[in-house]
């Protein structure tokens, strides 16, 4: 009874995931495809807790769900796309596109069946190493990805910042003339700088004094 | 808590009358009967907590606030809810149904799901989670979903603006949210919110409020931005977008909206609790024989007093002023802070050694 529930939600979740990665590159509407997109990473979310590997899915959720995917959204909903004209070269372009996928399909098949593994690795699969109950998964990870991967797990880091400090830098730029608000100005604004009482005499009129910054 | 229930339930009478069985049928219903027995609890103190929440306000202002609807006005959020649900739905002509349709359930859902791993005494929780603060992160940071569907699928600039603000304003302030999280999950050494809670064991002396202090004040503001509460509402300021992303809803749909974000409230005051105010435990060792899940619903009782607060004590911040906060005050505190936190306890020796 038990295996059966779990196959069932396998089935669930990888047939919605399956599903919902069609209907992203067939719905019609832009903002449709990236709401299934997120339908799709998250039946791969839950994918990964049928797996055991609870914290794999929720950083998925966090991470994909959670900011990429929202960033997307917001991009496609603000884009304003004639969803026709976009559609009319499709046919002439779809030749190209098979022959592109077809290639690349043939060469996929062709690793996949010319690939040699280790010698140990039809062992190792054969009889895994025993799984420590007593270690949850979030610090099996950790312990690994801080003892034997920190120079790769930091050097991903640092790839990561290069190409966001990267991106920063190509898209910023200084605009002359735009009126920022500095807090630190406001606050140090006494009424002696702001404006002076002046006593009039009748008929007289004031000169005012020139502007101090 | 299901387990537990589970095992219980065929010994009791009611089970030996029925000739109940421990089969996964019977597992199955206890599930549902433990998720009742927080959801119906939950939603009816989300009706009182709109109530509380008009009181304090008008307290503040010198009104009386909702006085009419039963004794003290007690009733005011049946009537209301009443008056909602008996309202037409509308559906605008230009608006993409579907998606109009299932952004206030999704809301709605979500705003309940992330209660299924909140511990309301010692192992009783829904879903004891290995993950469970991560779970609530990932949960919270869906709920943009049913703001942005609603606001796009509505097919209106009032609504469109609201739902983007909303969105910008959610990713900002997670971040340091999660921020706040690292540095108590460090002092806990786990994931799980019961393992945090029983860290903070033995009294209010040693409860997270005091070595945490300064996060805990990141974390609360941050919770009100994440929640589109006062003074962070933005995305429903009435002054300049009407309603913001709710500009179109009506009835039900807008009830839900409603509920979903007052459960978001009670969530984060609850979250608040378990991550700085210990939890189910007593402030008093010797108050420990009153059951712990009243100790918490005092506590997030406390945490929502906060939010009420400052909902009528601060002006509305300006857009870009939040944003500033966000991203150039809060994430490099919040960063200073997980830093500044590892480093005393990986060198003052306080590392839990659990974890």
């Amino acid at each position: 009874m038990d295996l059966a529930l779990t196959d069932i939600v396998f089935y669930v979740f990888a047939a919605t995931t399956l599903a919902s990665g069609m209907l992203v590159i067939s719905a019609r509407n832009p903002v449709h495809s990236v709401l299934w997109l997120i339908l799709a990473f998250f039946s791969a979310a839950g994918l990964f807790v049928l797996l055991g590997a609870e914290f794999l899915a929720m950083l998925l959720v966090v991470v994909y769900v959670g900011a990429v995917a929202v960033l997307f959204l917001f991009v496609v909903m603000m884009l304003d796309i004639n969803f026709t004209e976009l559609r009319q070269g499709m046919m002439q372009h779809m030749p190209l596109g098979v022959l592109i996928g077809l290639i690349l399909l043939i060469e996929l098949a062709t690793l996949a069946f010319t690939w040699n593994f280790g010698d140990d690795v039809a062992k190792n699969a054969a009889s895994p190493g025993p799984i420590d109950a007593s270690v949850t998964n979030t610090e099996a990870l950790g312990v690994l990805l801080y003892t034997d991967y920190i120079f790769i797990f930091q050097t991903a880091g640092l790839i990561l910042l290069v190409a966001m400090i990267g991106a920063i830098v190509l898209t910023h730029r200084e605009r002359p003339g735009v009126r920022r608000q500095n807090i630190g100005k406001q606050v140090r604004r006494r009424p002696e700088d702001a404006f002076e009482l002046v006593d009039v005499e009748t008929g007289e009129g004031v000169t005012l004094p020139t502007k101090k910054g | 808590m299901v387990d537990a229930f589970f095992q219980w339930l065929p010994t009791t009478w009611l089970g030996q009358l029925l000739g109940l069985e421990p089969t996964p049928t019977l597992y199955f219903f206890s599930i549902v009967l433990m998720i009742l027995a927080v959801v119906l609890p939950l939603l009816i103190a989300v009706a009182f907590t709109v109530y509380f929440d008009r009181k304090i306000w008008a307290a503040v202002q010198l009104r009386r606030g909702p006085n009419v609807v039963g004794p003290f006005g007690l009733l005011q959020s049946f009537a209301d809810g009443l008056k909602l649900f008996l309202k037409e739905t509308i559906i605008p002509a230009g608006a993409n149904k579907v998606i109009f349709l299932m952004a206030p359930m999704i809301t709605f859902t979500l705003a309940l799901i992330s209660w299924a791993v909140i511990p309301f005494d010692e192992g009783m929780a829904i879903a004891d989670l290995n993950v469970g603060i991560l779970y609530i992160l990932a949960i919270s940071s869906l709920g943009v979903y049913g703001i942005i569907m609603s606001g796009w699928a509505s097919n209106s600039r009032y609504a469109f603006l609201g739902a983007l603000r909303s969105a910008a304003q959610m990713v900002s302030y997670e971040v340091s949210i999660g921020f706040v999280l690292v540095c108590v999950l460090i002092s806990a050494g786990s994931l799980n919110l019961s393992d945090i809670v029983d860290r903070q064991a033995g009294g209010a002396i040693y409860w997270n409020i005091w070595p945490f202090f300064p996060i805990f004040v990141i974390f609360f503001i941050s919770a009100l931005a994440e929640t589109n509460r006062p003074p962070f509402d933005l995305p429903e300021a009435e002054a300049e977008l009407v309603a913001g992303y709710q500009v179109e809803y009506s009835s039900m749909a807008f009830a839900l909206f409603f509920l979903g974000e007052y459960a978001n409230i009670l969530l984060m005051s609850a979250v608040m609790a378990i991550l700085f105010f210990g939890g189910w435990h007593a402030p008093l060792p010797f108050l420990e024989f009153i059951p712990g899940f009243i100790w918490l619903f005092i506590k997030i009782a406390f945490g929502f007093w906060l939010f009420a607060m400052v909902k009528a004590f601060v002006p509305r911040y300006r857009y870009d002023q939040l944003m500033r906060l966000g991203w150039k005050v809060f994430l490099p505190l919040s960063l200073f802070f997980v830093v500044f936190y590892s480093a005393i306890f990986v060198y003052g020796g306080f590392l839990p050694t659990n974890g």
